[in-house]
């Protein structure tokens, strides 16, 4: 590609227009910026050279939400969000849709690999101090798109009506209810009704196909202009833009197209379409954690089930919520415990300003650092399997543990991350 | 970092999985022999079905016809196994209403569409569940029906398939209760057959076994063909997508250093 050397474009009031166009992408281009964007974004971003496998998930997560959209435009087309006949409908593209059943599992298994794509994300960003100064706002902005992507995982989830759709729903909307002062009208005013209902449904499939996919967008775009603005950081944790050529160019860093485009995440898509075809294809159902059995039963608003547990990549969080068990303050322990959910998500926000360390990448941190960040995920993983278990006067402890720990790991980090003996961190990127 | 990692799951292992089934009761569950592969048996647990099941029970998300899909062509379905006024291209539904259901049974049916699917547990799959369920029925002079089920303890449906297995009555023991000092509790010991019934017993497990994977082959009827095309998608992503995006990846980092 030799769009880099090639003369701009002058374009000078609409005469410029007239003139006979030499090519269709000139046309283009005297009209609408493409090849500047494509410069901008693709050809002419200039990425550090030493990605590894960690940097897969996010061009991963693009593929997924694309996944998910495409799918969900063809469910909606046989969908029916209604109280009488969702349940039904459900089976319907199952069985007499022309690979209806296909389009359903593809995107049952979208919704929880978007989630595994995303944890991994962050975590990545989480290691290599991608959240650091000057890169805040691509934190914060991905922040954002984490708890959109839960709100749509919430709503569609009750679109099949069965019985955990309903009554994961409920519990979850009751939550609202604990709230002081305005809380029962709030989850009344949520629902539409006095229990999940026909009026639910309706409101949640609004929120899942329109809202919350044109804000995630949105959200999507910015994330990706924030990036762009400061560059990304690498498994160094250094900035490349310090060490340039003559003409301006960081001698670390390489065109993002074709290098990462062709040359890296291509790889990194087809062996995640192997893993996501060999779930769609033999195990749908994931042992019950992608698709929940219960949720094969119509829902029934007379009939609780003995057990509800929310789907997996909600059950850190839903075991947080159950931890809290005192009524601290004069203040009911269910408030606590929305409050605990609350803020075990929101906490991400603050990681710029709690990480105090003064490299950024794990590679150069103390050895104490990663054994804060191994407790912090063997807490991440204890805290999700006990959220997918009824709850047992043991899990309860070990929960309650592993939410002390969840927060002393963020709250403790403007001291612990100062502490310990650093190693050097390189001048130029290490390969 | 990986000792420590290792020690701490060690250490949390046992809690973790002595909460796990702590709240899970019941008896455990026979496996179900796989079938779903035998054409002449899920034929015969189709007849089971329609004959036994769909009297009371519906299969809403389920046409007649589609039972192509196991051979059978529409005049077979016509003659033998359509028995109410409905055509080869309606949905298995039943004439019992939701009410008349509630009165005579005290709960309505449920419709068995997706049954096999929504009986899987940490226990077994859907498939165990049901084939333990219909074995099990035995006389309980307490229940309205006289019947009473081991999996499924007072379960309004009486054992419809009485006339091929016979009748048979549960002896419980009594027992300490480990849990709690001084009480006891009450466990099944064994099946006794008060009075055989048409089939032997090898027979009827054959027999439950057809219908059983009758209703796992109902609860998804593209599943095998689910898993044929799996097979064509993994090969075509891994022999031939995946060896292209390895070689471009190489091709384009060959000079990178």
């Amino acid at each position: 590609m030799a769009a880099g050397k090639k003369e701009p474009v002058v374009v000078t009031g609409l005469g410029a227009l007239d003139k006979p166009a030499s090519g269709l992408l000139t046309w283009v281009d005297a009209r609408f910026p493409l090849m500047e964007n494509w410069r901008a974004h693709m050809s002419e971003y200039y990425a550090p050279k030493n990605f590894n496998f960690w940097y897969f998930f996010g061009s991963l997560a693009m593929l997924v939400l694309v996944i998910q959209i495409v799918t969900g435009i063809f469910l909606v087309m046989h969908y029916k969000p209604d109280a009488q006949k969702a349940f039904e409908s459900v089976e319907y593209i199952m069985r007499e849709v022309p690979w209806g059943w296909l389009v359903r599992y593809m995107h049952s298994t979208g919704a929880s690999m978007f989630f595994i794509v995303v944890y991994l994300h962050m975590f990545r960003g989480m290691i290599y101090g991608s959240y650091r100064k000057p890169r805040e706002l691509v934190w914060i902005f991905g922040v954002m798109i984490f708890l959109c992507l839960m709100g749509e995982a919430f709503f569609g989830y009750l679109l099949p009506w069965g019985q955990m759709s309903f009554w994961g729903a409920q519990v979850i909307v009751n939550l609202f209810g604990a709230i002081p002062v305005i809380g029962p009208d709030l989850s009344i005013w949520i629902r539409g009704d006095y229990v999940v209902s026909d009026a639910t449904l309706n409101r949640f499939f609004s929120f899942h196909v329109i809202a919350i996919p044109l804000v995630l967008l949105g959200l999507v775009a910015a994330h990706i202009l924030a990036l762009h603005e400061v560059g990304s950081n690498n498994p160094d944790g250094i900035e490349i833009k310090d060490k340039k050529d003559a003409d301006g160019i960081p001698l670390d860093g390489i065109p993002f197209h074709p290098y990462y485009t062709i040359g890296h995440d291509l790889f990194a898509a087809v062996v995640f379409l192997m893993v996501f075809s060999a779930i769609v294809f033999f195990a749908p159902e994931m042992g019950g954690y992608f698709l929940e059995y219960n949720n094969f039963i119509a829902a029934d608003p007379l009939k609780t089930p003995p057990h509800i547990a929310p789907v997996w990549y909600f059950t850190p969080y839903y075991s947080i919520l159950r931890a809290m068990v005192w009524n601290f303050f004069y203040i009911d322990a269910k408030v606590w415990g929305v409050i605990g959910m609350g803020a075990s998500t929101l906490i991400f926000f603050f990681l710029p300003w709690l990480d105090r360390s003064p490299v950024k990448s794990i590679r150069y941190r103390p050895a104490l650092h990663k054994a804060i960040y191994a407790v912090f995920v063997v807490c991440f993983f204890v805290l999700g399997y006990l959220g997918t278990q009824p709850p047992s006067p043991v899990g309860q402890i070990v929960s309650q543990i592993g939410t002390v720990l969840y927060f002393a790991f963020f709250l403790g980090m403007p001291w612990w991350s100062r502490m310990g003996h650093f190693k050097p961190v390189p001048d130029r990127v290490t390969m | 970092m990986k000792k420590l990692l290792s020690t701490l799951l060690l250490a949390l292992l046992p809690a973790l999985t002595s909460t796990a089934y702590a709240s899970e009761g019941g008896p455990a569950l026979d496996r179900a022999p796989d079938r779903s592969a035998d054409v002449q048996s899920l034929q015969r647990g189709a007849k089971l079905f329609v004959n036994y099941c769909l009297n009371c029970h519906g299969a809403q998300s389920m046409r007649y016809n589609r039972l192509q899909d196991i051979g059978l062509t529409d005049e077979q379905i016509k003659s033998s196994l359509l028995f109410t006024g409905d055509k080869v291209g309606d949905m298995m539904t039943v004439a019992l209403t939701r009410k008349d259901a509630k009165e005579w049974f005290g709960a309505a049916p449920p419709d068995l569409s997706v049954i096999a699917r929504a009986k899987s547990s940490e226990a077994g799959s859907g498939a165990d569940w049901l084939y333990t369920y219909l074995r099990t029925f035995y006389r309980d002079s307490e229940r309205p029906t006289g019947w009473n089920n081991l999996v499924f303890p007072n379960v309004g449906m009486p054992h419809v398939l009485y006339e091929m297995q016979g009748e048979q009555r549960a002896v419980f023991v009594k027992e300490k209760d480990p849990h709690e000092e001084g009480k006891t509790i009450t466990k099944f010991e064994s099946f006794e057959l008060v009075k055989p019934g048409k089939l032997t017993k090898l027979e009827y497990d054959s027999a439950v076994a057809d219908l059983v994977g009758y209703l796992v082959w109902m609860g998804e009827p593209e599943a095998t063909h689910r898993k044929q095309l799996g097979i064509l998608v993994l090969l075509f992503l891994g022999l031939l997508l995946l060896p292209c995006a390895w070689w471009l990846k190489h091709a384009y980092w060959k000079d990178m250093h």
